[in-house]
This record gives C-alpha cells, sequence and structure tokens, in this order.
C-alpha cells in the first residue's frame, strides 16, 4: 500500500482544490464496478456486480424488506402453499416489462420452465434447482412446483429467480438479453457495452412496488480494474460512489473529512476448516483436543481490530448473523493460548507439530492466523492457491487445515451455508452423521420453529466438536460524494433504485 | 527469397502452437476450471453441472487436441466465461491493444533515438548525463506508480485528460506516456553505444576527412549503422509491449487484449488464453521477422547467407 500513501498526499494537495462534485445537476450516479461482467443475463452470471443488477433491471415474485427481514409481494401479491412442494402465487396486474411487453402468468411459467431445464445451462442451478416447474392456472395465477419440499424458497424468490418477458426471452434468448436486457424493474438499461459500460436510467412507468421508483435519474456504471484509478476518478468528480473499497483506503478517505465513508456487514463469513474426518490421512486434526486448541490459540478479535476493521465482528457459529435461523447464542471458545497449549500437550504434542495451512483470499489475516499458531507450537506451512485450485483440492479432501471464507450468494437463511459444508458433500471435512441428519431435517420442512431448533442443533454440534473455528463477518465500505443518500444493507446488496440526493 | 520466408512463417506457426500446447497443460494446472466459471459462491451442484456441461472430465490431452482440430478450421472456440466466440472478444480488445503498443513503440523511438545519438556525440557532458538519468529513472520507476502519479497530475490537478476509459484519443496519451517511457532506456542506451562505437570506426574519419558535412556524417553514415541493432530491439519490445500492456490497461481502464490475458487467467477462460497466446506469439514473431527483412534491406551484409 506504499503507492498509496503516495497517491494520498497528493491526491491530498490535488483535492484542496474543491474538484466538481457528483452529477446531480444530471440526476446521474457514476460508479464503476471493479471486474468485467460474463454477461448482463443474469442466469448466467456468477459475480455479485449481477445480482446488483438483477435487483434493479428486473422484479421477483416477492421480496424481502431488508430492515425487517420480511417477505412482501412484489411481482406477486399473495402467496399461498397448497401442500411443501405447491406454491400458488396471485400476480400483480398492470406491469409491464421495459420493452412495453405486459406481465402475466404466461412470463412466470415460461421464466421457471426456462431456467430449470438443464438443457438450458444456467449457471447457477442451485439458484433454481429447488422447483421442478411452473404451471398456469389463469392469466394471472400460477402454481411453482417443487421437486422436494425447499423451506428457502421465499427467500430464493425473493433474490436470484428474476422473472423474464417471454415473448422477448424466446426469441433473443441469453446472448440477446445479455446485450439487450428487458425487464420489470425500476432501471431500465439504455446502453451497454460487454465488460465495460452500462447505463441505467429509471424506468418511469414502473409500478412501484416494495422497491418504489427509482431515487435517481440515472447511473452510469464503468469498468475501472484499478482500485487506485477508482478513486483518482472519485477526486475527479468524475466517480461519485466507490463500491467495495479496502478498509486502509476508506479510513484514509473518512480522514479526509470530505466524503462520506459508510461500513456495512456482508453476509460473508470467514472460517477455519480443520479436518476431523482424516480425509487428508491421519494427521493431527483428526484429534478434538487439538481442533479445540486451534481455537484456543487464536486471537480473533486482535485480528478483527488490527485488520478486518469496519464493522466486522467474531463469531461462534458456522454461519453468517443476518441469516435465518443462524443461532447466535452457540458458546465458542475464548482466546486462551496456555490452554491451548495443555490441549496439545494432552494429544500428544506437547512440542507442538508442522501442518499444511490453505489459503486464497485475505492474505495478511492468514499470516496473522499462523502467527497465533505459532505461538502454542503448531507451525502452519502456508500455500497460498488460486481459489479454484484449492477448492479442487479441498473437494478431493487434501487440505488438512484451511483458511476459507463464504458468501451465501446473499441468501438470508442458514441452508445457504450449512448444507453446502455439513451434509456429506465434497467440502464436508467432519462428516458427522448426526448434523447431516439434522440439517437435511431443517432442510426439508416449511415449519420455522423446528428448522431453528434443528440448525441449532447442529451449529452448536459443529462449534463444541471444533470442526470449525468461526472467525469473523467480512464488512464492505461504500464511499460517497457530499452531496449523495444511500443507506447499505448488511446483504451487501447495492440496491441502485435506492439512490438519491441530499 | 520467397522460400525464406515461407520456412519462417512455417516455423513460426510451429513456435505459437508448442507455445499453446504448453501454455494449455500449465493453465490446467492451475485449479478446476468449472470451479472459476462456478464463481466463488457456487453451490456443489454448479460445479458438477458445468463440469459436466463443458467436458472437464475428459482428460487434458483429448481436450486439446479438440480445440487444436477446431483451431485448424479457423475456430477458436467459446470464452467459457462470456460464452461468446473467442474471436469475436478478441477482435474487440486487440484494436486497442495494438493501437497502444504502436503509440507507445513510437513514442519510445522519438524520444530514444534522438536522446542516445546526443549522448555519444558529447559522451560525460550535460546532454549526456541528462539522458542517463532519464533512463534510469525510466527502468527504475514502476509503471503502475508512473500511471498513478500522471493520473493525479494531469486529470486530476489540472484536468487535461481523463483517467480513465478507451473511448477516444485522449484516452491514450496517458497510457502511451507510461508504456512508451518503459521501453525508451533500453533503446536509447543501445542507440548510445551503437553511435559511439560507430562514430569511432574509420569509415567515419574518412566520410569527416573528406569534409562532408557533420549532419550528414552523423546522421546518413553513422546512424544508418548503429540504428541496426535498435530495430531488432525495437520489435521485442513491441512484443513485450503486448503482455505488458496488462498493467498499464489495468490502471487505465482501457479495454484491451493485455488486460483480458490478465483477467482470464485469473478466471481459468481457457479458450480465451489460447487464442490470445497464440495471436501474441504470431504477432511476436511477425515482429521479429520484419526486423530481420528490414536490417536485411539496410544492411547489405545481413543478406548473405
Amino acid at each position: 500500500m506504499k503507492t498509496w500513501k503516495l497517491l494520498a498526499g497528493t491526491a491530498l494537495c490535488a483535492s484542496l482544490s474543491a474538484p466538481a462534485f457528483a452529477d446531480k445537476a444530471s440526476d446521474t450516479v457514476n460508479m464503476a464496478f471493479n471486474k468485467e461482467l460474463e454477461t448482463a443475463d443474469v442466469y448466467f452470471n456468477t459475480a455479485r456486480e449481477g445480482l446488483l443488477l438483477n435487483h434493479s433491471v428486473w422484479d421477483g415474485l416477492l421480496y424481502r424488506d431488508p430492515d425487517t427481514g420480511e417477505y412482501k409481494g412484489n411481482l406477486a401479491t399473495e402467496w399461498t402453499w397448497i401442500d411443501d412442494v405447491t406454491l400458488e402465487l396471485k400476480l400483480r396486474e398492470g406491469v409491464t416489462f421495459h420493452n412495453g411487453e405486459p406481465f402475466n402468468a404466461d412470463d412466470v411459467v415460461f421464466t421457471v420452465n426456462y431456467v430449470t431445464d438443464p438443457e438450458n445451462g444456467v449457471k447457477n442451478m442451485a439458484n433454481v434447482g429447488w422447483m421442478d416447474h411452473a404451471e398456469k392456472v389463469d392469466d394471472y395465477t400460477v402454481r411453482i412446483i417443487l421437486g422436494a419440499p425447499f423451506p428457502a424458497a421465499e427467500e430464493f424468490l425473493a433474490g436470484p429467480v428474476a422473472m423474464y418477458p417471454d415473448e422477448y426471452y424466446a426469441e433473443v434468448g441469453p446472448s440477446g438479453m445479455g446485450l439487450k436486457p428487458v425487464g420489470t424493474g425500476p432501471f431500465k438499461v439504455t446502453e451497454l457495452e460487454p465488460g465495460k459500460h452500462f447505463v441505467l436510467e429509471r424506468f418511469e412507468d414502473y409500478y412501484g412496488g416494495p422497491k418504489g421508483k427509482a431515487g435517481v435519474a440515472k447511473v452510469d456504471i464503468r469498468t475501472v480494474p484499478d482500485t487506485n484509478t477508482q478513486i483518482a476518478e472519485f477526486f475527479n468528480g468524475t466517480l461519485d460512489f466507490l463500491w467495495n473499497m479496502p478498509a486502509d483506503q476508506a479510513e484514509k478517505l473518512d480522514a479526509m473529512g470530505k466524503y462520506q465513508v459508510v461500513n456495512a456487514p456482508a453476509m460473508r463469513v470467514g472460517y477455519i476448516t480443520m479436518d476431523a474426518a482424516g480425509r487428508a490421512g491421519d494427521t493431527p486434526m483428526t484429534d478434538q483436543k487439538v481442533r479445540e486448541a486451534v481455537y484456543h490459540a487464536i486471537d480473533r478479535q486482535a485480528i478483527v481490530d488490527a485488520l478486518v476493521k469496519g464493522s466486522s465482528e467474531v463469531i461462534d457459529t458456522a454461519c453468517s448473523p443476518a441469516q435465518f435461523a443462524c443461532d447466535q447464542s452457540v458458546e465458542g471458545y475464548e482466546y486462551d493460548p496456555e490452554k491451548a497449549k495443555e490441549l496439545l500437550a494432552e494429544a500428544g504434542y506437547p512440542d507442538g507439530f508442522d501442518i499444511d495451512f490453505y489459503a486464497y483470499r485475505n492474505r495478511p489475516y492468514a499470516e496473522a492466523i499462523m502467527g497465533f499458531l505459532g505461538k502454542v507450537g503448531i507451525n502452519a506451512n502456508l500455500n497460498f492457491m488460486q481459489y479454484s485450485a484449492l477448492r479442487e483440492k479441498h473437494r478431493k479432501g487434501e487440505v488438512p487445515m484451511a483458511f476459507l471464507t463464504w458468501g451465501s450468494n446473499s441468501v438470508a437463511d442458514a441452508s445457504a451455508i450449512t448444507s453446502e459444508f455439513f451434509t456429506g458433500g465434497p467440502q464436508d471435512d467432519a462428516r458427522d452423521q448426526e448434523v447431516i441428519d439434522w440439517i437435511e431435517a431443517a432442510d426439508s420442512t416449511n415449519d420455522k420453529e423446528e428448522r431453528q431448533a434443528l440448525y441449532s442443533n447442529a451449529l452448536n454440534k459443529i462449534t463444541s466438536e471444533a470442526y470449525w473455528v468461526p472467525l469473523w463477518t467480512y464488512n464492505v465500505n461504500y464511499v460517497m460524494s457530499p452531496e449523495m443518500e444511500f443507506t447499505p444493507t448488511d446483504d451487501e446488496l447495492v440496491r441502485f433504485f435506492s439512490f438519491g440526493w441530499k | 527469397m520467397l522460400l525464406y520466408i515461407l520456412k519462417r512463417l512455417g516455423l513460426a506457426v510451429l513456435v505459437a502452437l508448442t507455445v499453446s500446447a504448453i501454455s494449455f497443460s500449465l493453465l490446467f494446472m492451475a485449479g478446476d476450471p468449472a470451479i472459476s466459471i462456478a464463481g466463488e459462491n457456487a453451490a456443489a451442484e454448479d460445479i458438477a453441472a458445468i463440469t459436466e456441461r463443458y467436458g472437464f472430465d475428459r482428460p487434458v490431452l483429448v481436450q486439446y487436441a479438440d480445440w487444436l482440430v477446431s483451431a485448424a478450421g479457423g475456430d477458436l472456440g467459446r470464452s467459457w466465461y462470456f460464452d461468446l466466440p473467442t474471436t469475436e472478444i478478441i477482435g474487440d480488445r486487440l484494436g486497442v491493444t495494438m493501437t497502444l503498443g504502436l503509440l507507445a513503440i513510437s513514442f519510445a523511438l522519438i524520444l530514444a533515438i534522438p536522446m542516445g545519438v546526443a549522448a555519444a556525440v558529447r559522451p560525460n557532458s550535460l546532454i549526456d548525463r541528462a539522458a542517463l538519468f532519464i533512463s534510469v529513472v525510466g527502468q527504475a520507476i514502476p509503471s503502475f506508480w508512473f500511471g498513478l502519479i500522471l493520473i493525479v497530475v494531469f486529470s486530476i490537478k489540472l484536468g487535461l485528460v481523463p483517467a480513465s476509459g478507451s473511448d477516444g484519443w485522449k484516452h491514450f496519451i496517458l497510457p502511451t506516456v507510461v508504456l512508451g517511457y518503459y521501453a525508451t532506456p533500453a533503446i536509447m542506451r543501445l542507440t548510445r553505444a551503437g553511435m559511439i562505437e560507430v562514430l569511432s570506426a574509420d569509415y567515419i574519419r574518412t566520410a569527416r576527412a573528406k569534409g562532408l558535412a557533420p549532419r550528414k556524417v552523423l546522421f546518413k553514415h553513422a546512424l544508418r549503422n548503429a540504428i541496426i541493432p535498435v530495430i531488432s530491439l525495437a520489435a521485442v519490445q513491441m512484443g513485450f509491449m503486448l503482455g505488458g500492456s496488462i498493467v498499464v490497461e489495468s490502471i487505465f481502464a482501457l479495454h484491451g487484449a493485455g488486460y483480458l490475458a490478465w483477467e482470464s487467467i485469473s478466471r481459468n477462460d481457457l479458450p480465451v488464453m489460447q487464442a490470445l497466446i497464440l495471436v501474441f506469439s504470431m504477432f511476436y514473431i511477425l515482429f521479429t521477422f520484419l526486423a530481420d527483412v528490414l536490417n536485411a534491406w539496410m544492411d547489405p551484409r545481413l543478406r548473405v547467407g
């Protein structure tokens, strides 16, 4: 970050000349993505940026109020479970797509049947694979039929499952939708250069609904990969909104006292997974005392205070506090290096041991963890790899210990994390049958209280057996020009339609 | 001469294919491409579906052979990330990188050759030291840092040029300076060394003794000979610039092939990487080939053999 220091110094001088801010006059928010999107068609996009476009350009059948967590009608006005696998929805009348096509039951049936057909190759099957198909009852009533009970259905209908116009999509397909997106959302896309530039304009005929009309007329999004260039453009007034600023840079921008720097929690959590099941061979990690020692050895709060910063918090539960049924009463292990040494001695490692330790992001955090482990005698050899390489290795059961993270695709339900890591799949290092049974039962009932109780059992056992060391929640820094108005939510979804001016 | 050119072109294709085969196998070692395509939040079932759909479970050699057969038919495959034809994606980006590369090498030559000549004419003078200083600075400062400083001064402070983007000629000014300056020191030093050597040669002394105008001696007799290795170096530098533009394109958000290459590596988009490696190596070979021809034209001694 030496570059930053130099840039900050020079830019500080430059910024004294009071740059022109924000396009409040033209009612346009200029912002940047730092990565290129595969496509604007949300069903073929795996990036978070695509998720942001999804929420502004399209609508789901339902909407989750980010403040209360309550599900509200969006393109559907009412919904009822006929049985465990049949959801009937009454659709809103008088809604039109950006191209003038009216919205009705045919669009829902087409969208659901298209995305659930494996032949069509939707990239995030996990987002849609829980639906089997949809049936039309009348022009404004549909039924979604599930393959099996799926309690997080409402969350997915309010999140990644966007409604597409049947006639248009049948004609243009994913590549056409990727170049000329058409939805019912508060913004319509008026310009799009793939990977380079998007212009969203307020859809004046928007029906309103729980999202409300867009607060600004235009959002202009460019791809600017380099963070320092983004900051330079922000100083220059050609960008008004910076998203995902690293903590040190956000702090310095905040210290300048001229900009709004807001920090909000993200759904991503960090954790250490340990190979309790012995998939990577007979390592010390199969011994519960050793795993507990690892838990006691790391001062997670110190790492949060020094490195992760922002609104991040230490967690003891193997999920995000923002998710439904993520029991926060789970009791973890205090930072106690002496206790860690005792446990290691009891486990037969009085002089510690060497172990391969894997990580793929936040190298400084991984090194801080290694520092704490080293103090109790656990010498972790860091293997820092690309995500795809590490996940592949982990899936093959070749990783005794790793520092990993999971963002749950912004799905605010504990199943989005526990089902991935504790149901005997390729990333399950615990393979605890009792935990698997609890989670599978929780994943297949619609009874909320029963789900909470089952997840709670599983989450308590994950921590008490020290299969994971849940570390901390992540956070996101938003930097805005002084004239902008935006309140972040804790699901890391930037709702462009909630942008406004002071 | 035609046979010579054909032989060189045949060799070029072989070299490109070899590079491509090696890179194909190396890139597969960077992790499961299905995981890259599926994204960091992908569930296990997404990865399984993608593996099956793209045929990643087949042996690497089979996948490479398939690619090779398609490439022979002019089809370089579809990007796994964008799901668009690779040629379409690269076509858009290559123009930006080629423009930047040509501008940068021109900038470097215009700056470095006169500096090298001036430094050689008066060794150890103030001009020589100034040229040395510029050269050392050019070599020492990292391009990402230099780029940011230029943005701060010329874009933020003075507001003369845009900081990022690739929509018009103004967007190319700062990237050209950064990339061109990076190539300047080597060209300048080679020009200087060549000129010093040539200027002490007998035929220059003879030319001077004959009473030829100093300017004519310098540019027609000396520079023409001293510049031959510079042409080869410039060709090599041009090749480097195609790859080296990664950092510059990233800083200035120029959507060129260099940045595409970097991004494609990080997202394991093998068809794009394969095509880029092929195109880059062909260009590299083409530049060195053109430099050889140009050198042979300028120096008849090189045509022998």
